[in-house]
C-alpha cells in the first residue's frame, strides 16, 4: 500500500513537472466519396508532417501531436458538419486539416469551426467563394482559389489567338465558381463567352447539350467538368458531332484519363492545372516514396503543407491555442525568413524557438495572399500527338 | 449553300440522333404495350430489366472479346445478345413464377401487379448492380462512324459537318428487323394469334382451349427479347450505366401511352414522337435560323427548354394525351 502510494504520488509529480501537452489535430477529408481515391495520400501527407514535427521533440517544449481522422465525404455538407463537430468537441483537437471540397468545407467552417474558434487549413477546397467568406481570420488554403485559375485560363486562351469560346461546366460549386470567374477574367481581356450553360454529371448522352453549345458557337470549347464524369461525356459528343475541335481544359479534366479517352482526337486541346515545380516538391515526392505512398498524388503535398503551417504557426505563437497562432500562419508562409523545404521542419522549429523568421516554402512553394489562400502557380499542357506535354509554369 | 448547311445541321443534331433514340425507345415501348396487352398490367421493372439485359450482354461481350472474338466493323455486342437475351429470359420467366403468378391465380386486380412490379424493379435494379456494379462501361467496338464529320466536310465542302455513328445506324436497322419479325409473328403464326386472341378477350380464349400459361411464357419471352434488345442498343450507341435505364422508363412509358397501351404499332409511333418532341424543343435554333434568314440575328439561342428539362417533355406529352386522349393516338385499352 505504501508503494502504490509513492508510485503514484511520483507518477504525479513527473506528470504535473512537464509542461508538455498532446495536441490533437483533426483531418476532415472526403474518404468516401466521389473524391475518395485522392483522400488517402493527402491524409499520408498530413501524417508525414505531423510525425517529423511530434518526432523532433522540439515542439512546443517537447509537446507530442496526434492527428486524428475524420471523413467529410466531399458530397454531403451535413456529414462533413457533423465530423468536424466531432472532431473539435469529442476529440478536442486544436485545428483541422479539411475540408477537401469546397461545398463541404464552407459549411463546416460556417456552422463549427468559426463558432468554436478553431483553425482549418484546406488542402484543396478551391471555390472563389471561400476568398469571401467570414471566417475571423480562422480559415486558409494551401491551393489556389479557382478565380486565379480562371485568370490565367483566360490569359493562355488569349495567347492562343482565341476571342470567341463556349464554357460548359458541372453543375456544382466547384464548377460554378470556376466558369463564373473564367466569364469575368475573359471578358475583361475582351473576349466574347458565346454561352456559358451547366451540365449534369452522370448522364449517358451529352449530344442534347452540345447541340446547344454548338448553336451558340465559338472557336473553342471550355470544359470545366471532371474527367470521369460528363466533362469526357461532353467532349466525346463534341468530337462524335463535329461541333468543336478545339478544347480547353481546367484542372478537373488534365489528367492521364483525358489522353487515354481521346488520344489524338483532341490534337491541338491545351489546358492547365495547378502544380508547383520545383525543389520543395521533388524532396517531398522523395520522402512519399520512403514513407511508402505516392506524393505526386493529386493534393498530397498541399496536405503536407497545411499539417505543417498549423503545427510551425503553433511554434511561432508558443501556444496551440488557434486564437493565437492563427495570427502568425500569414507570417511563417511568407517572406521574410529562412526558407523552409519539407523535412527541414525540425530546423525550422529551432529558429523559431530562437525567435527568428522563417518562410515557408513546403512542398508546393506556399505563397500566401490575403485573406490567407496560396497565390497559385498553374502548369499549362498541351495535347499533341495524343501526348500531353507541359509547356510551362505560370 | 446556306439551305443545305441547314439541312445538314438539322440532320446531324436533330434527326439522326432523334431516329436513333426514337427506334430505341420505341423497342422498349414494344415490350410494354406487350406486357400491358396481354397480361393487363403496366409493368414498371421493364426499365430494370432493360439494364439487366444489357448487363448480361455485356459480360457476354466480355467474354468473347477475351476469345478474340470479333465482328470486324460492328460492335461484338451482337453477338453475345442471344445469350444476353436467354438469360433475360430466363429471370424474368422466375419472377413471374415467384410473384406474378401468385397474384394471377388469385386474380388480383391490375394495380396490384403494378406495385408488385415496382417491388420487381427494385430487386432487378439491386440485382444488376451486383452483377455488374454501378459504374458507366461503353462497349461499343469496331468502326465508330459510318460518315464521320470530317469526311463529310472534305466531300462536301460544307461548312456544316454530318455524323453517322455505327450504333445509330444499328438502332435503327436492328428496330425495323425486330418490329417486322415481331409483327410477323402476331400475325401469321399460331403462337402469336393466341397471344393476340387473350389480349382481345382472355374469356373466350380460355374456351378455344389455349392455354394461358404459354400466353404469359411467351409474352415473358418476346419482352425479355425486346428489353435487352432495347437496351443493349442504347447502351451501344450512348453509355452503359444502371441508373440511366431507370430513368428512361419515363419517357418509355410515355411512348406506349402516346401511342395507346396495348397497341403494337401507337408503340412505335410514340417511341418516335417522344424522342423527336425531346430533341426538337431542346434543340437551339438560332444557326438554323441563321442560315436560312441571313439578315436575322436573334440575341437568344431560340431554344423552347433548356437541355436540363429534357424529361419534362415526357411529362407534359404523357399529361397532355391522357387529358385529351386517354386511349392514346392509335387507341389502345384505356388507362
Amino acid at each position: 500500500m505504501k508503494k502504490l502510494l509513492i508510485a503514484t504520488a511520483v507518477t504525479a509529480l513527473s506528470a504535473g513537472m512537464v509542461s508538455a501537452e498532446e495536441i490533437k489535430l483533426g483531418t476532415s477529408l472526403g474518404f468516401t466519396g466521389p473524391l475518395e481515391s485522392m483522400a488517402p495520400d493527402m491524409q499520408k501527407g498530413a501524417e508525414l508532417a505531423v510525425k517529423e514535427i511530434s518526432d523532433s521533440g522540439k515542439f512546443l517544449d517537447g509537446s507530442t501531436v496526434s492527428l486524428v481522422q475524420g471523413d467529410s465525404t466531399c458530397a454531403d455538407a451535413a456529414a462533413a458538419t457533423a465530423t468536424v463537430e466531432r472532431l473539435i468537441t469529442a476529440e478536442g483537437v486544436k485545428g483541422i486539416i479539411g475540408g477537401m471540397c469546397s461545398g463541404e468545407a464552407i459549411a463546416s467552417l460556417e456552422n463549427v469551426a468559426v463558432p468554436n474558434g478553431i483553425v482549418m487549413i484546406s488542402p484543396s477546397a478551391t471555390s472563389p467563394a471561400l476568398s469571401t467568406i467570414e471566417d475571423n481570420g480562422l480559415f486558409f488554403r494551401t491551393s489556389p482559389s479557382d478565380a486565379r485559375q480562371g485568370e490565367v485560363m483566360a490569359d493562355i486562351i488569349m495567347e492562343k489567338g482565341i476571342e470567341n469560346v463556349a464554357v460548359t461546366y458541372t453543375n456544382n460549386d466547384y464548377g460554378k465558381g470556376l466558369a463564373e470567374s473564367f466569364e469575368a477574367a475573359f471578358t475583361e481581356k475582351g473576349g466574347t463567352i458565346t454561352t456559358n450553360s451547366a451540365h449534369e454529371d452522370g448522364k449517358a448522352d451529352y449530344s442534347a447539350e452540345v447541340a446547344a453549345l454548338s448553336a451558340a458557337g465559338g472557336d473553342a470549347l471550355v470544359v470545366a467538368g471532371y474527367v470521369d464524369q460528363g466533362g469526357s461525356g461532353v467532349v466525346r459528343a463534341a468530337l462524335d458531332t463535329g461541333a468543336f475541335d478545339t478544347f480547353v481544359f481546367p484542372d478537373g479534366m488534365v489528367g492521364q484519363a483525358l489522353v487515354d479517352n481521346f488520344g489524338e482526337e483532341i490534337e491541338g486541346s491545351f489546358g492547365q492545372n495547378p502544380a508547383a515545380e520545383g525543389e520543395g516538391r521533388d524532396i517531398y515526392v522523395k520522402m512519399a516514396e520512403e514513407a511508402g505512398y505516392d506524393g505526386t498524388g493529386a493534393f498530397s503535398a498541399e496536405s503536407y503543407d497545411a499539417a505543417a503551417l498549423i503545427l510551425l504557426g503553433m511554434a511561432a505563437a508558443g501556444s496551440s491555442d488557434p486564437a493565437e497562432y492563427k495570427e502568425k500562419i500569414m507570417d511563417i508562409a511568407n517572406e521574410p525568413g529562412e526558407k523552409i523545404l519539407p523535412g527541414e521542419l525540425g530546423k525550422a522549429l529551432d529558429i523559431l524557438s530562437e525567435g527568428g523568421d522563417i518562410d515557408y516554402v513546403g512542398a508546393t512553394s506556399v505563397e500566401f495572399v490575403e485573406p490567407g489562400e496560396s497565390a497559385g502557380i498553374y502548369r499549362e499542357v498541351s495535347f499533341t500527338g495524343g501526348e500531353m506535354e507541359v509547356v510551362g509554369y505560370r | 449553300m446556306d439551305i443545305l448547311n441547314a439541312v445538314v445541321a438539322v440532320l446531324n443534331f436533330v434527326v439522326i440522333p432523334a431516329t436513333a433514340y426514337g427506334a430505341q425507345l420505341a423497342l422498349g415501348a414494344l415490350g410494354v404495350t406487350l406486357i400491358y396487352g396481354i397480361l393487363r398490367f403496366s409493368n414498371f421493372a421493364h426499365g430494370d430489366t432493360m439494364a439487366f439485359g444489357t448487363a448480361a450482354t455485356i459480360l457476354a461481350t466480355w467474354g468473347l472479346q477475351a476469345l478474340g472474338v470479333s465482328l470486324g466493323p460492328l460492335p461484338t455486342a451482337l453477338l453475345a445478345l442471344p445469350v444476353g437475351i436467354a438469360v433475360t429470359a430466363l429471370v424474368v420467366l422466375a419472377t413471374d413464377r415467384a410473384v406474378y403468378r401468385f397474384y394471377r391465380v388469385q386474380k388480383a386486380v391490375p394495380i396490384i401487379f403494378v406495385m408488385a412490379s415496382v417491388g420487381v424493379m427494385f430487386l432487378m435494379n439491386g440485382f444488376t448492380r451486383l452483377l455488374i456494379g454501378v459504374d458507366e462501361h461503353r462497349f461499343a467496338d469496331g468502326a465508330r462512324f459510318i460518315i464521320n464529320v470530317r469526311d463529310f466536310r472534305d466531300m462536301t465542302g460544307l461548312s456544316e459537318g454530318l455524323a453517322f455513328k455505327t450504333t445509330q445506324g444499328l438502332s435503327i436497322l436492328m428496330a425495323i428487323i425486330v418490329v417486322w419479325i415481331l409483327f410477323w409473328f402476331l400475325n401469321r403464326t399460331r403462337s402469336g394469334k393466341a397471344m393476340r386472341a387473350f389480349s382481345d378477350n382472355e374469356d373466350l380464349a380460355l374456351l378455344s382451349g389455349i392455354d394461358p400459361e404459354k400466353v404469359v411464357r411467351m409474352t415473358w419471352i418476346i419482352a425479355a427479347g425486346l428489353a435487352t434488345i432495347a437496351g443493349t442498343l442504347y447502351g451501344l450507341d450512348k453509355a452503359f450505366k444502371p441508373f440511366n435505364y431507370f430513368q428512361i422508363l419515363l419517357p418509355i412509358f410515355a411512348a406506349a401511352i402516346v401511342g395507346g397501351l396495348g397497341n403494337p404499332v401507337g408503340a412505335i409511333a410514340g417511341g418516335f414522337l417522344v424522342a423527336f418532341s425531346e430533341i426538337a424543343i431542346t434543340y437551339p435554333w438560332r444557326k438554323i435560323a441563321g442560315y436560312l434568314f441571313p439578315d436575322w440575328q436573334p440575341d437568344g439561342l431560340l431554344q423552347l427548354l433548356g437541355t436540363e428539362y429534357k424529361f419534362a417533355v415526357s411529362f407534359v406529352i404523357l399529361i397532355v394525351v391522357l387529358l385529351f386522349r386517354p386511349t392514346g393516338l392509335f387507341r389502345g385499352k384505356s388507362v
